[in-house]
């Protein structure tokens, strides 16, 4: 298939970034360096066209996320018109601030399923890496709520070296608060993540023991915890398909508009993103110069050019390729087949090792913003 | 571990488990939390029957009834369908 083929597949799922705006601070958060201010975010009545067109163009789930999406005052008429268009509304959201206070209204206006972030079982380590205290009380109260309106609750845990010791105590956890699925997904290193690496980045050794741990427990709690495992790759063999490949699956939107074949499409020079204030969702999905760069294989180098796999995992992700090897056309340096494999496995093996509590930098809005109660008193990874 | 499925639990499609025509790929698709089935004419038919108050064994009878099949011939099918959809938390009982 190639990016002009006919049979181009309608997108299956669009996240969309309500907002930037989120009363946690993780440092591993996928949002860009830059967030988008409240003032450029677009309005209710932009929204529900888009939303609109979606559901039109074959979309199927739509994810509510941000930032943190309940800050937004208009969120329940946005999940209303996901009822009313068909779309499945997923909600991510963190738990805290003013998101209990919603919830109501939002299971009354049709919502699917909430996936809850815990950042650890262990609520002082949570509120350490979260950068905010009290979270961990308010989202026990949140999905205490989830589960008694009756909605399907996951519970998503983003994996790091500073809690990937707790992942069967986040597995009790889930049970516990009566989730049906279990989102064990180890850190993918974009943005601030990216920034944020040397503090976040497990050993092997660590890796391997979470992955046994998360197998265990798939068989014993099968039929009562559903446990999804996004495996660290750093240390993989063969690239994820990022996004199930790009411009296939899935669209993201941002607060302000752009529309992106993945959240971190941005990093990525030279690429020309379309804008819903400008355009139908429809013309951006099949033209938008942006979707079109990288879709297909006709765009793909040695070695994915002649591999058999380049189908399975469409080459990787390019905001990776572009982060590691400065060129967003080569193969994902996490293949095997990569000339810089064996560099990004050393690297991994080097930034692991130094054993050090995690000294992050916060996400904020600035990025000059780095306070004090960061520095971990173990000290810093430079 | 998990007891297997049998002929008298009675199913249902919990919050959050929708059965929908996709119009644009034209086929019966059931949405769950992070993951779509796309379901052939006959899974859309089972699944259709399952409605909190037949048993399996019901939805096995209304089958057999409506594809004039025998019940031997297609209670191993319906029940494998339902019993993967329990095991992945789609299907309550």
């Amino acid at each position: 298939m190639n990016a002009s083929a006919p049979e181009l597949p309608a997108p299956i799922g669009l996240l969309a970034e309500l907002t930037h705006r989120c009363p946690l601070r993780c440092p591993y958060c996928s949002n860009p360096l830059e967030l988008d201010k409240r003032s450029g975010e677009l309005d209710t009545a932009t929204w529900r066209r888009v939303l609109s067109e979606a559901a039109a163009l074959g979309v199927l789930h739509l994810h509510l996320s941000g930032g943190e999406p309940t800050i937004r005052t208009d969120i329940v008429e946005i999940t209303a018109h996901c009822a009313r268009t068909g779309l499945y509304s997923n909600l991510i959201t963190s738990g805290v601030g003013g998101a209990l206070e919603k919830l109501d209204a939002l299971a009354d206006a049709g919502l699917d399923h909430v996936q809850l972030s815990f950042q650890a079982a262990d609520a002082a380590n949570a509120e350490r890496i979260g950068g905010f205290a009290n979270a961990q009380a308010q989202k026990t109260a949140f999905a205490g709520r989830v589960t008694a309106l009756g909605l399907p609750l996951t519970i998503n845990a983003v994996i790091h070296r500073g809690n990937i010791g707790e992942v069967d105590r986040i597995i009790d956890l889930a049970v516990a608060l009566g989730a049906r699925r279990l989102e064990i997904a180890h850190t993918q290193y974009y943005g601030w993540a990216s920034m944020n690496r040397a503090a976040l980045m497990p050993t092997k050794a660590d890796v391997d023991r979470s992955i046994q741990i998360v197998e265990a427990a798939r068989k014993a709690l099968e039929g009562r915890l559903q446990i999804d495992l996004v495996v660290p790759d750093y240390y993989a063999t063969y690239p994820k398909a990022c996004a199930g490949g790009w411009g296939r699956r899935l669209i993201n939107v941002t607060p302000s508009g752009r529309v992106l074949p993945c959240h971190a499409a941005e990093t990525i020079p030279g690429l020309e993103f379309w804008s819903v204030r400008d355009r139908t969702l429809a013309d951006i999905w099949t033209s938008s110069p942006a979707f079109m760069a990288y879709r297909g294989t006709d765009w793909m180098l040695e070695p994915c050019r002649s591999c058999d796999r380049k189908e399975r995992d469409w080459g990787g992700c390019r905001c990776q390729a572009l982060a590691l090897t400065g060129d967003a056309s080569a193969t994902d340096p996490v293949c095997v087949y990569s000339p810089h494999h064996a560099r990004i496995k050393a690297l991994a093996a080097a930034e692991a090792s130094v054993n050090a509590a995690g000294s992050y930098v916060y996400r904020s809005f600035s990025l000059g913003d780095r306070p004090a109660s960061a520095a971990s008193p173990a000290g810093g990874v430079s | 571990m998990r007891e297997v499925l049998r002929l008298d639990d009675v199913l249902r499609l919990p919050r959050g488990v929708r059965l929908r025509f996709d119009e644009v790929r034209v086929t019966h698709v059931l949405l769950a939390p992070e993951r779509t089935f796309d379901l052939d004419a006959v899974a859309a038919d089972v699944l259709s029957f399952v409605d909190g108050i037949r048993s399996v064994d019901d939805i096995v009878a209304a089958l057999s009834e409506k594809y004039l099949e025998d019940r031997a011939v297609i209670e191993h099918d319906v029940i494998g369908l339902l019993d993967e959809l329990c095991r992945k938390r789609v299907l309550d009982r």
